[in-house]
């Protein structure tokens, strides 16, 4: 433990909970906001919102390429559809009804993929999504978004209904780290600062915030100053917060629960190339597919742990000081 | 309906249709020529439209699912006057507001986007539930074709809108039993659609595509009985001589000679039944 991780705990509630909470919460002044599953409502936490709408809720049963497409013609109409479902089903499988059912003519979907990466658990490899970000990051226009706990789901929820077009948002369905505390301002685009310091700049999101946080506190015991940063918006990347912290730390590590290659690490590696490049070292999953076991296992076997981000955080201050 | 004047729509749609791909060179002619008689008899007696007013919430929607006949749909929304019959010579060139596949943002009067097979009809659903989540006015035609019923996704959406009795939908089903590699028969047979729509949960009703009167009852019985599948016998190319063939004509490059010759032939034809339909 340490000076930035120290009093963070395991959060009391369900990310699921916070997140549907938030969502009613909306729906009560937005009455444009319909909910649509795949026979998955119980699993990401929708119930609430069946109960206290009935007539806003659809659950089109295991159809997720007809579930997209139908949220897609119902927002030509002025609704906006919240299309909940594991994340590989939510993007992967329904990929093109995205693009062009959405995207591609403009049409105001919302895509709530759950069970991010080692999140999956015991699910195994069918259901974890390492590539979900990716896929997303391809869609013209798109918006995406990983909360790193649920303090960020009612800025989340309320960018998503008041701004229009396909916006994604990677969502843990558990009980999560909980580093925020609740009323917590968040701007979705902008990254959180979590701490300071000019060695090098860990810039994480999701699950991984936590675990650089760690990170960081293991390298304060080792006389490096590392800054933080929550990447809660991984789609447009906070531009202006990447290139401070090439020129404030002169090396990056990026921390994704995702492939390495197509997400929080590709989108930082394109900002920096074409401008400021500084070595970078990108932690993520390499060329693999999911399995099952706990989160900390799978954590440990796909690279993804505070010591992970803290060996990479030591190479790349190596790497800067060769140059 | 006025018989004799919706099969001058049919004629004048054709006529335009030819016309324009001979101005590409080139284009997706079978599909479009299929659909034609079933374009005119809704643009001219079914639907609840006003080209001023294309956007209107409560109007009919119409969505191409089999979106590379869009040539056929800009023809008959240039008959309608939703934009100038000129425009249709612009087609699929760099910059047009018609490319080869509909696209809702570039072409007035195009509803719902389409090409990648098999979606339009999710889409529909999407705007049929819509419309009665918020008590709205107007009905969904979704045409695809028999060749595009091979994708499942329009099964996914058939069997959602059978559950959730989407009243105001109607499916129609250009049966030209042809697709771009050959006889749908041939590729992978699809069966009978009416059995398969009517075990889905849904009304299924059969007409000959090419019988305007035939269409439009079919069609208005559809309307009326709830959601319902209209499967229209078609024939690939009919009605522009160039294309009443028996091989490839998913696809063809038109001379203008050819489509003058094509468009003549459109004129005879129509004074022939004139004089049948007296």
């Amino acid at each position: 433990m340490g000076r930035l991780t120290d009093g963070i705990k395991l959060d009391t509630t369900e990310m699921r909970a916070a997140y549907c909470a938030a969502l009613i919460e909306k729906a009560r002044t937005d009455k444009r906001i319909i909910v649509v599953d795949a026979d998955v409502r119980h699993s990401v936490g929708t119930e609430p919102f069946y109960a206290e709408f009935p007539d806003r809720g659809i659950n089109c049963g295991i159809m997720e390429a007809q579930a997209v497409g139908m949220s897609a013609g119902m927002s030509e109409t002025g609704l906006v559809p919240f299309f909940h479902a594991f994340g590989v089903f939510a993007t992967r499988r329904v990929f093109d009804q995205i693009f062009l059912s959405c995207a591609y003519q403009d049409l105001n979907v919302k895509i709530i993929g759950a069970d991010p990466g080692v999140t999956a658990a015991s699910n195994g490899g069918t259901h974890m999504p390492f590539e979900d970000i990716g896929l997303m990051r391809l869609v013209p226009g798109s918006v995406i978004i990983e909360p790193a706990d649920a303090a960020m789901y009612r800025t989340a929820v309320a960018y998503m209904a008041d701004n229009y077009g396909v916006h994604y948002l990677r969502t843990s369905r558990r009980k999560t780290m909980r580093i925020y505390p609740d009323g917590a301002e968040f701007t979705v685009g902008k990254a959180n600062m979590l701490s300071d310091g000019g060695d090098v700049c860990l810039i994480a999101s999701g699950i991984m915030v936590y675990e650089a946080l760690k990170a960081a506190d293991m390298l304060e015991g080792r006389g490096i100053r590392a800054r933080v940063l929550d990447m809660h918006t991984i789609k447009p990347v906070d531009r202006e917060a990447v290139l401070a912290a090439a020129r404030d730390c002169g090396a990056i590590v990026t921390a994704e629960n995702h492939n390495a290659t197509g997400g929080l690490g590709s989108a930082v590696c394109e900002v920096l190339s074409e401008t400021l490049p500084v070595p970078v070292e990108r932690v993520g999953v390499k060329e693999s597919f999911g399995e099952v076991g706990t989160q900390d296992y799978l954590q440990k076997r796909f690279g993804l742990t505070a010591d992970n981000i803290a060996a990479a955080a030591e190479k790349c201050i190596a790497r800067k000081r060769q140059k | 309906m006025d018989k004799k004047a919706t099969m001058k729509a049919a004629a004048e749609i054709r006529k335009l249709c030819i016309d324009e791909l001979a101005a590409a060179g080139y284009g997706h002619i079978g599909g479009s020529m299929s659909i034609c008689d079933i374009l005119a008899v809704l643009y001219t007696d079914i639907l609840d439209i006003d080209p001023k007013d294309p956007k209107d919430p409560d109007r009919d929607y119409v969505v191409l699912s089999k979106g590379h006949c869009g040539p056929a749909l800009y023809a008959t929304l240039a008959y309608k006057g939703y934009f100038d019959k000129e425009m249709l010579h612009t087609l699929n060139q760099g910059g047009t507001s018609l490319p080869s596949h509909c696209d809702r943002l570039k072409t007035p009067g195009i509803d719902i986007s389409t090409g990648s097979l098999g979606q339009g009809l999710s889409l529909g659903s999407g705007v049929a539930m819509g419309k009665l989540i918020q008590g709205r006015k107007g009905r969904v035609y979704v045409i695809v074709g028999d060749g595009e019923l091979q994708e499942g996704q329009n099964w996914e959406a058939v069997q959602f809108i059978a559950h959730r009795c989407l009243e105001n939908i109607v499916i129609i089903v250009d049966n030209n039993r042809r697709q771009l590699d050959g006889y749908t028969e041939d590729i992978c047979k699809t069966f009978d659609y009416k059995r398969k729509f009517e075990s889905f949960g849904i009304h299924a009703f059969e007409a000959d595509g090419h019988d305007v009167c035939d269409i439009c009852d079919k069609l208005t019985l559809a309307a009326k009985t709830g959601p319902a599948a209209v499967i229209m016998n078609t024939e690939k190319g009919h009605g522009c001589s160039f294309a009443e063939i028996p091989g490839f004509n998913h696809y063809m490059v038109i001379s203008r000679e050819m489509a003058d010759e094509a468009i003549a032939e459109v004129d005879r034809r129509l004074e022939e039944s004139y004089g049948q339909a007296d």
